[in-house]
């Protein structure tokens, strides 16, 4: 799960990681009256997922009372790259001397924590990374150990960060790595990480990635939500415990195991044709669990055809036809359907599907003729 | 031979009384590995259909001299309980248990290397089958005989699906390996191919890979110095998109970093023959095994 800026910031100020003061809001009259307690200048900021904020207009500085609402109003409904702002974060201007760079991430290669530091902030690090790689110092951390002052200072002077600040660029790396390890994240990135006149060191902003499968020890991050990247179909598959991806093509997709899915996807666009989704109805599905799943992929308009790819392992294909004869009976589609049964129990469930003699549904004996014919009757 | 599990294996399982651990228990015994125990907390002394239960698994190896634990319990439990084999000296663990937080494997994972006594295959696996011989997990046996073929993969149903095909050219398999689907596997594809390299009864490996990390593209390399028997591998995930978990939590394209095209390029530029579909992939694989026949 992706945080928003102002929810990382606020879960950095709970760790003690220093941030500028802030508010959220969701109104003209909220960030105006938040950016009066907050005092100008202030800068009015679009809380959408996505980077280049900035240059698509969602961030603005506010000299007065007029501007600030002048600003929210703007922002407030604008679309961004495809996202629709519904909130903001107002929050005082900060004086910038130097723009470093921050992060904890999880490095899935050395299967370590892996802290980075460079002084080249405010940029994309990974432009700095393939150019300048020699400018990122990078460390990785003992899990079972936790992360060491002597770390936090051997990683700014390697990065030359300016000598006075050594000692506090230090201390919120120490802080950014109890955030990832506290709330079980795997990515906390500062960019940029601000040294003000005054020398002070704080995050400007705060890009926080949690676990999705730690939530359960997390109640109140598990509630955090982000209004603009929620889209009511998967909103729908998740409530029925879906594994759920929606892509833009035509062509509906059910399948059993990440795997096979993900490879159905791909024999379907090596035929010509283009997945309306990816969904995974999971191991041992039972015939509820299936009638569920053609609800949610039927959901979307354009979607002109099915392909359900079964090999059934814990899976039955019994229950896979069964849930499908259910489907026909309750929803009633109007698109064809082509279906693949091997595996567990594949027999008894293709002689349940001939005899329920569903109308516009196909059967296919591999998942190659299966996807061709999924193209053709999506094309037709 | 074969690797990992065969008749010699003696296993115990954690979370047996559970509704699935006991099913698949029992599936395992069917086929013919020795199912010496299991493990719950509190109900030590009971058994399932005549498999002792312990309340440790230190109580089981005491008592039975297992060697393999396999791991069914909830997410919240289950890097407890691999923690527990591990300090009981069991010396291969194999866990099923999907969605483990990351932070758990992290440390499961870091204190399993730094012990060097036990070795970890999944999370988030389908676990272990060595035909004809044993098998511990929830790979259905029935689809695959006894062969010359290894196969290790990420996923569990794409690898029924290329052993099908193969079982249907006639060719069967030395030993079925997932290593799992999630961000940090204990065993990566270089330990398993390195295994399949040394045993005498695999002549030719098949590799299923998909998006995310970068263990595909360290394989290669591993394969291009190591590995002189052919490999054939398949990479899922063309049309992921970016940014987006593709059902298994490690099957995620971050930015430009993952993507299946890179892996089947790091793998062809070595030399690995990759097939564009699950029958493309059995269809290299029969006609390599034709050659060398």
């Amino acid at each position: 799960m992706d945080l928003l800026e102002y929810q990382g910031k606020q879960v950095f100020a709970r760790h003690g990681v220093p941030v500028p003061s802030g508010r959220h809001a969701q109104t003209v009259d909220e960030a105006a009256s938040a950016a009066d307690d907050i005092g100008y200048p202030c800068v009015i900021k679009a809380q959408v997922q996505i980077g280049g904020r900035g240059k698509a207009g969602g961030i603005k500085l506010a000299n007065n009372h007029d501007e600030a609402r002048e600003h929210a109003g703007a922002i407030l409904g604008m679309d961004i790259r495809g996202l629709t702002v519904h909130e903001l974060w107002v929050e005082g201007a900060s004086q910038i001397e130097s723009e470093y760079y921050a992060s904890v991430v999880f490095d899935r290669s050395a299967k370590a924590p892996l802290v980075m530091l460079s002084t080249k902030g405010g940029m994309d690090i990974e432009e700095v990374a393939d150019s300048d790689p020699e400018a990122i110092a990078r460390l990785h951390v003992d899990p079972l150990l936790g992360f060491q002052e002597f770390q936090g200072r051997r990683l700014a002077f390697e990065a030359r960060v300016d000598a006075d600040v050594v000692r506090p660029v230090g201390a919120m790396l120490a802080r950014l790595y109890d955030v990832f390890v506290t709330e079980e994240a795997t990515l906390v990135e500062v960019n940029p990480l601000i040294v003000t006149p005054e020398r002070d060191v704080r995050a400007l902003d705060a890009k926080v990635t949690l676990d999705d499968n730690s939530l359960f020890r997390h109640p109140d991050n598990a509630e955090l939500r982000d209004p603009s990247a929620e889209d009511p179909q998967e909103r729908m598959a998740k409530e029925r415990g879906l594994t759920f991806v929606k892509l833009d093509g035509n062509i509906g997709i059910l399948g059993n195991g990440a795997g096979l899915v993900m490879s159905t996807l791909d024999v379907v666009a090596l035929a010509g044709g283009s997945p309306a989704n990816f969904l995974d109805a999971g191991g041992g599905s039972k015939a509820e669990a299936i009638t569920s799943a053609v609800e949610v992929i039927l959901s979307n308009p354009n979607v002109k055809a099915v392909l359900f790819n079964i090999f059934g392992g814990i899976t039955r294909c019994d229950e896979v036809a069964r849930g499908l004869i259910e489907a026909f009976d309750q929803i009633k589609p109007t698109v064809p359907f082509v279906v693949r049964l091997d595996g567990t129990n594949d027999v008894e469930g293709r002689a349940l599907l001939a005899e329920a003699n569903l109308p516009n549904v196909f059967t296919a004996s591999t998942m190659d003729e299966a996807a061709a014919k999924v193209v053709e009757l999506a094309e037709a | 031979m074969s690797i990992l599990v065969d008749g010699s294996t003696k296993l115990v399982v954690s979370g047996i009384t559970g509704r699935e651990g006991t099913f698949h228990s029992l599936r395992n015994r069917e086929y013919g590995t020795q199912v010496v125990g299991g493990v719950t907390p509190g109900k030590g002394g009971q058994d399932v259909e005549g498999i002792p239960v312990f309340n440790t698994f230190h109580d089981a190896v005491g008592s039975t001299g297992a060697n393999t634990a396999m791991i069914f319990v909830p997410p919240r439990f289950a890097a407890d309980s691999i923690l527990e084999a591990e300090d009981a000296g069991i010396s291969l663990i194999i866990a099923i248990t999907e969605g483990i937080p990351a932070h758990d494997e992290l440390r499961t994972y870091t204190k399993i290397k730094q012990g060097g006594r036990s070795r970890l295959i999944g999370p988030n696996c389908p676990g272990i089958l060595s035909p004809g011989k044993a098998n511990v997990g929830i790979i259905p046996a029935a689809f695959f005989k006894q062969g010359n073929v290894g196969v290790v993969s990420r996923s569990g149903t794409l690898t029924y699906q290329i052993g099908n095909v193969l079982a249907q050219s006639g060719f069967g398999n030395s030993t079925i390996v997932g290593i799992g689907g999630d961000p940090v596997p204990g065993t990566d594809f270089i330990d398993v191919i390195g295994l399949f390299q040394n045993d005498p009864e695999t002549e030719l490996i098949v590799m299923c890979g998909e998006i995310g990390g970068d263990n595909e593209e360290r394989a290669a390399e591993f394969i291009a110095d190591k590995v002189t028997k052919p490999v054939v591998a398949y990479i899922a995930g063309f049309t992921a998109p970016p940014g987006k978990t593709m059902g298994h939590a490690g099957a995620i394209v971050s930015g430009s970093r993952g993507t299946a095209k890179a892996k089947a390029e790091a793998l062809e530029g070595k030399g690995v023959r990759v097939g564009r579909t699950p029958t493309e992939v059995a269809e290299i694989a029969v006609s390599l095994l034709g050659a060398t026949a």
